[in-house]
Order: structure tokens, then C-alpha cells, then sequence
């Protein structure tokens, strides 16, 4: 799974450049994170914006990445596309977690 | 044997369908997404629809490679029929059996700042979510999964 990371103060960014994280890539996307969250920066933020799709495999390994980092840090989501905010939506997936539009001002990445 | 419901079979004689079939593998399942999702048929089905489409048939068919053929390799056969604003899909596998020849529940799951959240069993609580007149049958050997979307939403 392609992921690009920068850190800006506290926050690690982790920026997911491929299209969709489906059962194909799940496993992969989970054990990637793993080694980028070695970084410990207590807040995490997945920038979900170049993601199309995620299916019930992609949302596990999202939980998977919230629960590995434990109760002292946080994951938070930024930028969900269509389809993937309906799969959070509806599993009700965005009550757990701190979903913002898009990436906060200040924390993009340099082009 | 339970015959097989005559209304999945007959929606597929109409002009208005079309039929794909893929070998059995996650990454078959990209593939096979892709083509249904870029047929002429679902050119006019608008985005939103378009979505749960995709959820629904990456679920289903992501459960049938790893669940009925977890075993064994083998075949999906798909067949979609537009109709009066729903998509009716029926989905073939020579694979194992649903348990107890029913569908999983799919409950949802406690979800909650104090839950210990599940990194799985997501599948069908969104694919019933999605989907309507949800059927399975087992018939020769073979799992028929039969459902509708409504595409005008």
C-alpha cells in the first residue's frame, strides 16, 4: 500500500495514494500502518482524499490501526470520499472517530 | 430440492441484463468491479447508487472468496437486470454452503467509545443495509444468492 507520511508539530500525517483499500490490500494497509505508527506522535491522521472506495476488509483494518495505537493516541480521518463516508455512516463507524472534511489548514502537504 | 424462485430466473430474459463471470480471488473481485461499475447498463445509474452498488457486490463477492471457495478454486458467475428503477442481481459460486444453508445475520455491531469495536463482521449488516428481498438457496451443488438495489436513490 502506497502511504506517504509527514509530521507537522504533533500531528503524524499519513496520506493513503492508492484508490481503494479493499480486501485485496487490507492485511497490507494494516501492517504498513503498523510501521508508520512505530512514529509516535500522539495524533495520527489518515487523509483519506485519493481513496474511492473502502469495503467491510478496508474498515477492519481501519479499526485494527485505531486499536494498535492504544488509549494515548488517536486516529483520525480526514477527507472521505463518497463511498467510503456511506461505509463509515452506515456501520455507524462515525461516531468512533474524528472525521474531518479535509485536511486542517496548516497540516497539508507541501506540493 | 427447493426449486429455485422462477423471479430470479425470469428477470434475466429481458434484454435489460447482463452477465459477467470471474475466477474466485480478491483481486479477481477488483476486476470484476470494475466491469460491472464501466457496463452501458449502469452508465445512467447515478453516483450515490452507484456507491452502494459497489459495497454490496464487493461484500458479496469478497464472502463468497473467502468463505465458499476458502477451500477450493473456482468460478462467480454475476447477472444484473435494470428494471423499473432496481438492480436485481443474482450471484453464483460452486463453493461451500452458508452455514446452516442461511444468511449470516448481520446485526450491528455495538459501536461506542467504551466498546471494544470488531475488526470484522461489518459485510452483511452493510450489504442488508444496502440491499432488498435478500434470498439464498442452495441448489445442485451451487449457492444462489438473489437480491434488489434501488436505484433511484
Amino acid at each position: 500500500m502506497d502511504l506517504k507520511t509527514e509530521t507537522h508539530n504533533d500531528v503524524l500525517i499519513v496520506r493513503a495514494m492508492e484508490d481503494r483499500i479493499d480486501a485485496a490490500g487490507a492485511i497490507q494497509f494494516k501492517e504498513d500502518m503498523r510501521a508508520i505508527c512505530l512514529d509516535p506522535q500522539p495524533r495520527v491522521m489518515l487523509d483519506l482524499s485519493r481513496v474511492s472506495f473502502l469495503d467491510s476488509s478496508g474498515l477492519g483494518a481501519v479499526v485494527a490501526v485505531m486499536k494498535l495505537l492504544g488509549p494515548g493516541r488517536r486516529l483520525e480521518l480526514a477527507a472521505l470520499t463518497p463511498t467510503v463516508a456511506k461505509v463509515f455512516r452506515l456501520t455507524r463507524m462515525d461516531t468512533v472517530f474524528t472525521i474531518h472534511d479535509s485536511v486542517p489548514d496548516g497540516l497539508h502537504f507541501a506540493v | 430440492m427447493t426449486a429455485f424462485p422462477m423471479a430470479c430466473i425470469s428477470r434475466f430474459d429481458q434484454g435489460t441484463g447482463a452477465v459477467f463471470r470471474s475466477t474466485a480471488s480478491a483481486q479477481a473481485v477488483r476486476g470484476l468491479l470494475q466491469a460491472i461499475l464501466a457496463h452501458p447498463l449502469l452508465a445512467c445509474v447515478a453516483e450515490n447508487a452507484r456507491g452502494c452498488t459497489e459495497i454490496v457486490l464487493a461484500e458479496v463477492l469478497n464472502n463468497i472468496v473467502e468463505h465458499a471457495y476458502a477451500a477450493m478454486n473456482g468460478e462467480i458467475e454475476l447477472r444484473i437486470n435494470l428494471q423499473a428503477g432496481q438492480m436485481f442481481c443474482d450471484i453464483l459460486d460452486d463453493g461451500a454452503p452458508m452455514p446452516g444453508l442461511a444468511l449470516p445475520a448481520g446485526l450491528a455491531q455495538p459501536i461506542g467509545p467504551d466498546q471494544d469495536l470488531q475488526e470484522g463482521g461489518y459485510g452483511w449488516f452493510l450489504i442488508r443495509s444496502l440491499t432488498e428481498n435478500l434470498l439464498y438457496r442452495r441448489i445442485d451443488a451451487r449457492n444462489h444468492l438473489c437480491f434488489q438495489i434501488n436505484i433511484e436513490q
